[in-house]
């Protein structure tokens, strides 16, 4: 092959030119093939919401129901553990619950519907450990300062009995609350809240 | 006849593929230098470790099921029913504890003996990317036999991508495909442990390999035998790879062995560092364990991301103890390599970081109660501070002589028999029989306590010395 008369600025286009149509190209393919590790549509369309019913719970009982594949408390609170709700409140980082995730019903002072039941998504906003449920006071492995609530055991993240975060511990945000509603005063329906269906 | 039939054959192959031409640039004409120590074991032995995991793993994949309803009691299948199936799956678990212990301290020597400096960079390089596969190959496989563990080990650590602003909710969601870990996400990570991974891994020693066979080994001495060579090329203070490191590190292959067989035959779950023993129960995604730590091998970096009270600047923590270990080439300014001519300065940090290192990886293992976090934070410092100010102290340094060749070989042997002559002491003794016959002078060793002292002493100032 002989390399005279060669236009080498042609040759450099056309060179330029393969490799811009190749990267188009892979950069098509890799869309199905990036998209195909996404959640997939049986996985997405699962999650109905879940009745649940409370005629049975006692005072200061955790019960766990799974929604979505993700536990779900429901803590049926005693006065006591409310009154502490108060109490530690400026050791809190988001007492307010401004920065946390909730139905527009929880964002209140006991971030529930109805005082007493506290519904939540029993993850810890951290790294997605499941806290566990602590209500003694003062336990001695958790200090004086503990005043019962959930406790994370990966990473140490504390929250009140309202999944209220501490301050000075990994959790960024309070623990989420799932849209629920209540059908009659004994039954809730988690993954609905009244009138729209949310995510 | 035969024999030439078979030599014909021979050269038909050596006609078409460079086998020998290969053999020799890599093995027999490849110097290495003669002075390598115990420390320059753990290559070949990292390489021992891909190939009996590659070996097990495949006979696992023959009985093992990815599934989520399956796969617990696969692996149970596996240990009970299939034929030398525990043995398999304990080689491959032990193995991959393991092959860690073995890659740190191939990784300490590296760090020791400067062998990432110029023009070493992209072998180091090179090898921290192993590194990193390495743990994603690791804690891929430990989701499959979908205990406790397995469960909530990789829910935390997917979660960890979660903390990356803007993307990260999505970029968690796309690893696991599903909104918690689920049948998918074991699913994906049977196919990345199984096949992706090793690829990877696989491809990555070879460029480890060929970048070192490129600039040559480095020693305990950190001296550049390329640069004294005789008449024929050879690296005076070099020796062929073959058959001496060969034979060598068979030896060590063998030593290892006996350490490898006894912790699979003996202690194969290692009291709960190498199995945990959450990991006996199926996976539950509604509780957690009361303690939830990871295998040992990562607990160093966990403790860092648990020292650290902020979920994004934890991952950033975390990340950034890796990250700083490639950086290494360029934050060491100091041009000696070993560790015997640096200064004391440096032994005193190198010794201070193995410390903390330790220490963390301890930490890591234990529940995160407020006294512990603390120590937690304070070696995690540590841990940085060594790197990071590492230009600092490394410019300033004031280093010892280095020579222009290799030191020579001192064997510990050597000194054995005059160190039992001077930790014993013979005492002649009285025969206990009786009989005229066996009368005569009858000398016992016995150890001398001054002599022990003596010695002990002496070893004591030598290791204070050589942290000078």
């Amino acid at each position: 092959m002989t390399n005279e008369g060669v236009d080498t600025s042609k040759r450099q286009f056309l060179t330029s030119a393969l490799t811009v149509v190749g990267a188009v190209g892979t950069g098509y393919l890799a869309v199905p093939f990036l998209a195909q590790m996404q959640p997939s549509v049986k996985a997405m369309a699962a999650g109905a919401p879940v009745e649940v019913d409370i005629s049975k719970m006692e005072p200061g009982q955790l019960l766990r129901v799974e929604w979505r594949g993700k536990p779900v408390w429901i803590l049926n609170r005693t006065p006591a553990m409310l009154a502490t709700l108060s109490v530690i409140e400026n050791q809190l980082r988001d007492p307010k619950s401004t920065a946390s995730d909730q139905p527009a019903s929880c964002k209140n002072p006991t971030r529930s519907i109805k005082p007493e039941i506290f519904l939540a998504v029993g993850l810890c906003t951290h790294l997605g450990c499941s806290p566990t449920f602590r209500p003694e006071v003062a336990p001695h492995d958790l200090g004086a300062r503990w005043q019962g609530g959930f406790f994370c055991p990966c990473h140490g993240s504390w929250f009140d009995f309202a999944g209220r975060v501490f301050q000075g511990v990994p959790a960024p945000t309070n623990l989420e609350i799932p849209p629920y509603r209540y059908v009659s005063d004994t039954q809730i329906i988690v993954g609905e809240t009244n009138g729209e269906k949310t995510a | 006849m035969k024999m030439k039939r078979l030599a014909d054959a021979g050269q038909w192959i050596l006609e078409r593929f460079p086998l020998a031409k290969v053999w020799e640039e890599h093995m027999t004409n490849y110097y290495a230098p003669k002075n390598f120590n115990f420390w320059y074991f753990f290559g070949s032995l990292a390489l021992l470790m891909l190939l009996n995991q590659i070996v097990t793993g495949i006979l696992l994949t023959m009985n093992y099921k990815p599934d989520a309803h399956l796969a617990f009691d696969s692996v149970e299948y596996i240990m009970r029913d299939v034929h030398w199936g525990w043995l398999v799956r304990y080689m491959h678990s032990t193995g991959a504890s393991a092959f860690f212990i073995v890659i740190y301290l191939h990784m300490f020597r590296g760090l020791m003996y400067g062998s990432f400096k110029q023009p070493r960079e992209l072998v180091w390089i090179f090898g921290m990317l192993l590194f990193v596969c390495l743990m994603a190959e690791a804690f891929m496989g430990y989701l499959l036999p979908w205990g406790q563990m397995s469960y909530w080990g990789a829910q935390v650590i997917i979660s960890l991508f979660s903390a990356i602003p803007v993307i990260g909710d999505d970029l968690s969601l796309w690893i696991r495909g599903d909104y918690v870990v689920s049948d998918a996400t074991l699913n994906r990570f049977f196919a990345f442990h199984v096949i992706a991974v090793p690829l990877v891994l696989i491809l990555l020693v070879f460029m480890h390999l060929v970048a070192l066979h490129e600039v040559g080994s480095n020693n305990p001495d950190g001296v550049e035998i390329k640069k004294y060579k005789n008449e024929k090329g050879v690296p005076l203070d070099g020796i062929p790879f073959h058959p001496y490191y060969t034979v060598k590190d068979i030896f060590g292959v063998a030593v290892f062995l006996l350490f490898f067989a006894t912790v699979i035959f003996y202690m194969p779950e290692m009291n709960g560092y190498f199995l945990e023993h959450a990991n006996f129960i199926p996976a539950d995604p509604m509780k957690t364990p009361e303690h939830i730590a990871p295998v040992w091998y990562f607990t160093p970096f966990y403790a860092i991301l648990r020292a650290i009270p902020d979920k994004f600047a934890g991952v950033v923590g975390m990340g950034g103890a890796i990250v700083v270990l490639f950086l290494l080439p360029w934050l060491d300014r100091n041009p000696v390599r070993s560790i015997r001519y640096r200064s004391g300065f440096y032994k005193k940090a190198l010794l201070l970081f193995v410390i903390s290192f330790i220490a963390l990886g301890y930490l890591g293992t234990q529940p995160a109660t407020p006294t512990l976090t603390v120590f937690a934070r304070i070696f995690t410092a540590i841990y940085f501070a060594f790197f990071l100010l590492m230009p600092l102290y490394t410019r300033w340094e004031k280093t010892k002589p280095v020579p222009t060749r290799v030191s020579p070989h001192h064997e510990i042997e050597d000194d054995l028999p005059a160190l039992l002559e001077e930790i014993t002491i013979i005492k002649p003794s009285q025969s206990e029989i009786g009989d005229p016959a066996f009368r005569g002078a009858f000398y016992n060793r016995r150890p001398n306590p001054e002599g022990i002292i003596k010695v002990l002493s002496r070893f004591g100032k030598k290791i204070v010395e050589s942290l000078d």
